[in-house]
């Protein structure tokens, strides 16, 4: 495959009273061009570090081992001053939260501005152009108004349109979205998400979209890497992983999500709860002390992916034995 | 189930903001909580959803308008004899790291209201009482002697429910009870709120902004829109058939069991700031249908068929199962 980005055996630790906690572990991810993927997973599974290294924000604290490439680059051994001209540029970023994300003191279109000259050699007049263009294909409308807005005189809705017309502004290969609307109203929601969309195919941007929506990632995205505790569990299209999953905890994940056509019946809910990164055990499957299906293999080898109908699962047992134990489970529940 | 335990009769709440202006957070609204349902009540950010919630717990005071708990009118009554349908009305918060004291054990927290309320227990009943109710939540015994900060956010929102029933109540409003929860966990406290209200025929007012969550849990929903209720009915005229425009936009993102998607309808703009709301139909700034009519005339809810009531001019020209027979623009992306 093609890849803008190629994420291989990348693994980080946190570094705290000279003990290491390993809180990613072995991930693979490859993004082509153009392609929108999601990365899910619940608090704590190491989503947004990874996303966060391949930006080089991870935290100061954090060890980072295996490699991500971006093109022909290796963006793991890269310095403070060889990041600027990736950062930005040909890689950017959005937020969860726009308000933090921006700086109060300056206003949005001087913000926008700045990422412009840093990167390219235009003057500041052409570079205001620039901007005001942006403004208006993020939707914004009276651009010149917004120009000379503070961040804190707009909506939450519109300071994260900002977000995004600053990260398309340099026409980035790649753009991370870690949870862009989650702190957004659901029908300010939808507008993100058509934009995210709209940019994605004008500019044939790759996106990786970090999300807990499913809603969304089966609207946006071409293929999703499910992440637990530091793991990919399973990755693969959309269509096959969220429909029919095959990993004991994406069957989980999928099958606790209320909706109206589960009225009346039980949630199937996930027993216990994710490990703190203190007391993750280093060995096995990340999932076992959770899993339905766990033996004593699971608890002391961690499993290597198989393929199966085009995704990839990392688990020791095969799908026929997974369903067959989830049944037993089932029947055991009744 | 058509017993009406709790009745809001045109309840108004009026802030002041800091220009001295009014702010109409809850606008006249009048609705039934029948005794044994859920209430789903959804709505986004500064729609007066909370300030309902909260005005029913007696957390707030409402401007006009009254609230019968039971027959008898809770508006205005003092904290002193309020107190006796403290133990009648309780509230689930969203944030279980904010709403619990975090320097006391979970067994002291629990044995307060106790304390509080029932003077005749003893110290053995209260803490039989406590033993009880963390089983009944899932937290075995020892949990009494931790804190809330050794406890995971699932755990705690346990407690806030263990908390909630240790009274007794018949009322429980619920204000995004599981939306600082993961996935995983989140199903984990629908399903026990499920169950209590099975086995202690509890009555829930349900407050969400995820959909899915609220189709799930509530028997009949209402859709807030500035301070108004722009549509109520049962959870399936509102999931599937809704009339107001609103609720069509709203419900149009969320998927079917299958993952089937309906047609994604994005509105135009933001929500206009309560402060300074636009004269007519509160919607009509964002409405793909909007008249000249609707920009003068604010429209009362009218009923559309037994218990189902919406407030639009036109909801009453479609027919029963079509949703958008209004011409929609298709126009996505505008601020």
């Amino acid at each position: 495959m093609n890849s803008v980005c190629k994420v291989k055996n990348f693994s980080l630790s946190f570094v705290q009273d000279k003990k290491e906690y390993a809180a990613v572990r072995d991930v693979n991810m490859e993004i082509a061009p153009g392609e929108i993927v999601a990365l899910i997973g619940e608090s704590g599974c190491g989503k947004s570090v990874t996303a966060l290294s391949m930006i080089g924000l991870q935290p100061e604290n954090a060890r980072v081992s295996g490699s991500i490439r971006f093109g022909d680059e290796e963006l793991l051994t890269l310095n403070d001053r060889e990041w600027s001209f990736y950062r930005g540029d040909r890689i950017s970023m959005i937020f969860q939260e726009p308000m933090t994300a921006l700086n109060p003191l300056i206003k949005v279109g001087k913000q926008i501005q700045e990422n412009v000259l840093l990167h390219q050699k235009v003057t500041g007049e052409a570079a205001v152009k620039q901007v005001l263009e942006v403004l208006k294909q993020v939707g914004l409308p009276d651009v010149e108004r917004i120009y000379q807005s503070y961040p804190h005189q707009l909506s939450g809705g519109q300071r994260q349109r900002i977000m995004i017309a600053m990260a398309f502004v340099n026409n980035p290969d790649l753009l991370i979205a870690d949870e862009p609307t989650t702190a957004l109203d659901v029908t300010i929601q939808a507008q993100i998400m058509d934009l995210m969309k709209k940019m994605n195919r004008e500019r044939q941007t790759a996106v990786l979209l970090i999300s807990h929506d499913l809603g969304v990632i089966r609207d946006l995205c071409s293929r999703v890497y499910i992440m637990y505790a530091g793991r990919v569990v399973e990755s693969g299209p959309v269509e096959y992983v969220l429909k029919e999953p095959v990993h004991p905890y994406t069957r989980g994940l999928a099958a606790a999500i209320p909706s109206a056509g589960r009225r009346g019946r039980e949630l199937e809910s996930i027993p216990g709860t994710v490990e703190p990164l203190q007391r993750r055990s280093k060995k096995g499957c990340p999932f076992a002390g959770r899993c339905f299906g766990a033996q004593s293999l699971c608890h002391e080898e961690t499993p290597h992916s198989y393929s199966y109908r085009g995704r990839d699962v990392y688990c020791h047992l095969s799908p026929a034995e997974i369903e067959k134990r989830s049944a037993e489970r089932k029947a055991d529940h009744e | 189930m058509n017993e009406s335990l709790v009745t809001l009769r045109n309840v108004t709440k009026v802030y002041t903001d800091k220009k001295r202006r009014q702010v109409k957070a809850v606008d006249g609204i009048s609705l039934d909580i029948y005794r044994g349902e859920t209430l789903g009540l959804v709505g986004e950010s500064g729609c007066g959803k909370s300030t309902t919630g909260n005005l029913l717990v007696h957390l707030l005071t409402a401007t006009s308008g009254s609230i019968l708990f039971e027959g008898q009118d809770i508006t205005h009554m003092s904290e002193r004899r309020f107190g006796a349908f403290r133990s009648s009305i309780q509230m689930v918060f969203q944030d279980p790291y904010a709403s619990i004291n975090p320097q006391k054990k979970i067994g002291w927290l629990l044995e307060e209201p106790l304390v509080i309320h029932h003077r005749e227990m003893g110290k053995e009943e209260r803490q039989h009482m406590v033993k009880r109710m963390l089983q009944v939540v899932g937290l075995d015994e020892s949990y009494k002697d931790r804190y809330p900060g050794q406890l995971s956010g699932g755990q705690r929102q346990r407690v806030s429910i263990a908390l909630a029933l240790i009274l007794n109540p018949s009322f429980v409003v619920a204000d995004e009870p599981v939306s600082a929860l993961d996935v995983s966990v989140q199903a984990q406290i629908l399903n026990l709120m499920k169950r209590l209200q099975k086995e202690y025929g509890l009555t829930y007012l349900f407050i969400s902004h995820d959909l899915n969550v609220v189709s799930y849990m509530s028997d009949r929903i209402g859709v807030m829109y500035l301070g108004s209720i722009v549509e109520i009915g049962s959870q399936e005229e509102i999931t599937w058939h809704a009339r107001h425009p609103y609720t069509q936009a709203l419900f149009s993102a969320s998927a079917r069991e299958d993952g089937e998607k309906r047609e994604r309808i994005v509105l135009k703009g933001d929500v206009p700031s309560p402060s300074n709301p636009p004269s007519g139909c509160p919607f009509h700034t964002r409405c793909p249908y909007c008249t000249d009519k609707c920009r003068q005339e604010k429209p009362q809810l009218q009923e559309i068929s037994k218990g189902w009531m919406a407030a639009c001019h036109y909801c009453g020209e479609q027919k029963q199962g079509e949703t958008a027979a209004l011409p929609y623009d298709g126009e996505g992306i505008a601020i």
